[in-house]
């Protein structure tokens, strides 16, 4: 089974739902990277997902978009962010992910990337930009051992969320809003309305809702209709104006991690 | 006449030429394209719909554009005849229009109120400006702080004709940059906005849509050469940025075997230098803006800042249908550099009295290396593909002692 989904199923039985926090690899700096995802994981997030930086991703919005020009500019590299999840994976019992575009997975090279990603005890991906109709060309089988996590959305039919949730692994990352990662100062009804739909469609995987999220009212609201929430712009750009002991992001996942507790 | 043909029926139902295309895009955009896939199926052979368009594009747009023969410059190479087709003479001075009046039918009826764009030179933020206009839409084009700059003109035309110009300020501040920015508005409001994609780039079904309602250059031009010369040509060249001029007029050749199709890319400093857009010549395929295509891209994946004096080529990919004919070999892919453009601009003006725009220039400069291996009794046709007013504080700036 699924460590991703094992892991998640733990948290639940424990009366919690899952704090999945994103973060980009090699930002703020190279050097201390991994000292904030180990902050992260700490403070109370329950699995980490690091950012591959990339120069033209089209699903963030600017607050990543900044923050992998700067993980660019510090030199990071797929191999090298792949390396900081092994250490991640060595020091911690939790599920590392590793999320960005396909392209520099493509001029990686799949079978390496696969291969590498494996090694370092990586449990998943997501790619957003493969959606469902690109998976079977671009997983092929190559992806075994490592689950694909594929992302729902509210224009999702539920034909397609069946689907999405057929070809994931882990859990079915749902979209909560119609846009790009960042901040959203408030959901509208119709958002809570789209997430149960979808929550009650995916069968197989657990449910995890992330866009927007960035405070523990957040959590509560989305708590009722998933397995767990993410939460990545909102964490960076703390991160963006923290000192460098990162005292802000850690009471910001402190408290977010708090109200994962049902 | 009795030519060889080679069946072509790309792309296929997945949107894929060969390897490339496809819809490598965020799942929020999937149902617009499917909505948008259903319509444009349902419309393509629809007699109402063809007339609807074809009278805009006759009166309208100008349509059916000249096929001229360009005689000065015939006779300054020597060697096969150079016709023109006339793009620079639709409406809006370029080729885009074509592309804009079919997209603005495919948002009526798909109920879309809201319409955006990205652009580079500035003309098909100006084409889809115009049709808005016309049809009464709300219109946003998104445009990099430097072309911008580069294309003032064009920015002033798009405001005069009641669209929002949004500078983009993200990486290489150019075409590349506004189209992410104007595919994440299109994330962010997919449902009451329909995206113009100026080109034949993007997810599937664009390159096919932007190919077949540019494929009118192409049509006419093999009508206009058989009434003159009662033959085809033996060439076709055109600019390639994103190489919608190019496949307009390529496409209703593809299938004649004897017909060579040539593109041209922009070479900016040189191909020797970093500063370049010759995606065919130098790059490696890869996935960028929806598609699985060739793209300038360092050896992490990471998009190239490209560069060319022309900001409508200024791009660092290129539409997937030309990777695959680059591939089969059924076109072929050269590139011209700034300075060589610039010079390609000069000798058009002065020998036939038509400024061409500096993305056109790029077919002509090629005419360098073509012409000599050609015979008197060939035929080579040029796409003019728009006109160079826009282009005059640049020109000014480059070459104005010399004008």
């Amino acid at each position: 089974m699924s460590k991703i989904k094992e892991h998640i199923e733990k948290l639940n039985r424990s009366g919690r739902k899952a704090l999945s926090i994103f973060l980009t690899a090699g930002f703020p700096k190279e050097e201390n990277f991994l000292d904030l995802a180990r902050y992260v994981l700490e403070s109370g997030a329950d699995m980490l997902e690091v950012g591959i930086p990339f120069s033209d991703s089209l699903a963030d919005g600017p607050v990543v978009q900044q923050s992998y020009h700067t993980a660019l500019q510090n030199g990071t590299t797929l191999e090298k962010t792949i390396k900081a999840a092994e250490t991640l994976t060595k020091e911690f019992d939790k599920p590392i992910i590793l999320m960005g575009s396909a392209n520099p997975v493509v001029r990686f090279g799949k079978e390496y990337f696969v291969k590498a990603a494996l090694e370092a005890k990586v449990s998943g991906v997501i790619i957003p930009d493969v959606p469902v109709e690109e998976y079977d060309g671009f997983f092929e089988n190559k992806f075994n051992g490592l689950d694909t996590i594929l992302l729902t959305t509210p224009t999702s039919s539920e034909k397609r969320i069946k689907t999405i949730d057929s070809k994931s692994g882990g859990f079915v990352y749902c979209v909560s809003v119609v846009g790009i990662t960042g901040v959203r100062n408030e959901f509208k009804e119709d958002t809570i309305k789209n997430i149960e739909r979808t929550y009650k469609t995916v069968s197989k995987n657990k449910m995890m809702i992330g866009f927007g999220i960035s405070k523990p009212e957040n959590v509560k609201t989305f708590s009722p209709f998933c397995d767990g929430v993410i939460v990545g712009s909102a964490v960076i750009k703390t991160v963006m104006n923290d000192n460098n002991k990162f005292e802000e992001t850690r009471k910001l996942i402190k408290i977010l991690s708090d109200a994962c507790n049902q | 006449m009795n030519v060889q043909k080679t069946k072509y029926t790309f792309p296929n139902e997945k949107g894929k030429f060969g390897v490339y295309g496809g819809k490598f895009v965020p799942e929020t955009l999937m149902t617009a394209l499917y909505e948008l896939e259903g319509v444009y199926n349902s419309l393509k052979d629809d007699p109402d719909f063809l007339n609807e368009l074809s009278s805009l594009q006759k009166d309208y747009n100008g349509r059916a554009t000249p096929l001229t023969y360009a005689k000065r410059l015939t006779g300054h190479y020597g060697k096969a005849k150079i016709y023109l087709k006339r793009e620079d003479l639709c409406h809006t001075g370029a080729h885009k229009l074509n592309n804009a009046l079919g997209q603005i039918l495919l948002a009526n009826k798909l109920g879309k109120k809201r319409i955006i764009a990205e652009t580079g030179a500035g003309q098909h933020g100006v084409a889809t400006a115009t049709v808005c206009a016309k049809f009464g839409l709300q219109c946003v084009v998104y445009m990099g702080e430097v072309d911008v700059e580069r294309q003032s003109l064009n920015v002033f035309r798009m405001k005069m004709l009641g669209a929002e110009v949004r500078p983009v300020s993200s990486g290489s501040k150019t075409l590349k940059d506004a189209t992410n920015e104007a595919i994440r508005d299109w994330v962010t409001n997919v449902e009451d906005t329909h995206y113009i994609i100026g080109s034949v780039v993007g997810p599937h079904p664009y390159p096919m849509i932007v190919r077949d309602f540019q494929s009118v250059i192409g049509r006419e031009t093999k009508e206009q050469i058989l009434e003159k010369e009662n033959k085809l040509p033996d060439y076709v060249v055109a600019c390639v940025g994103g190489g919608s001029n190019a496949i307009g007029i390529f496409y209703p050749f593809v299938e004649d075997e004897s017909v060579r199709l040539i593109g041209v890319e922009a070479a900016g400093y040189g191909i020797e230098t970093e500063k370049h857009c010759a995606t065919l010549t130098l790059g490696s395929p890869g996935v960028f803006q929806g598609m699985n295509t060739y793209l300038l891209q360092d050896e992490f994946g990471q998009i190239s800042e490209v560069h060319s004096i022309s900001a409508g080529l200024d791009y660092p990919g290129v539409g997937p249908e030309h990777s695959f004919l680059h591939d089969i070999k059924r076109a072929e892919y050269f590139s011209a550099t700034d300075n060589e453009a610039l010079e390609a601009t000069l000798l058009l003006s002065k020998l036939e009295g038509i400024l061409p725009a500096l993305e056109t220039a790029h077919a002509f400069a090629h005419l360098n290396k073509l012409m000599p291996q050609t015979n008197k009794d060939e035929i080579v046709i040029v796409n003019v593909s728009g006109r160079g007013d826009k282009d005059l504080n640049t020109i000014i700036r480059h070459l104005g002692d010399r004008i």
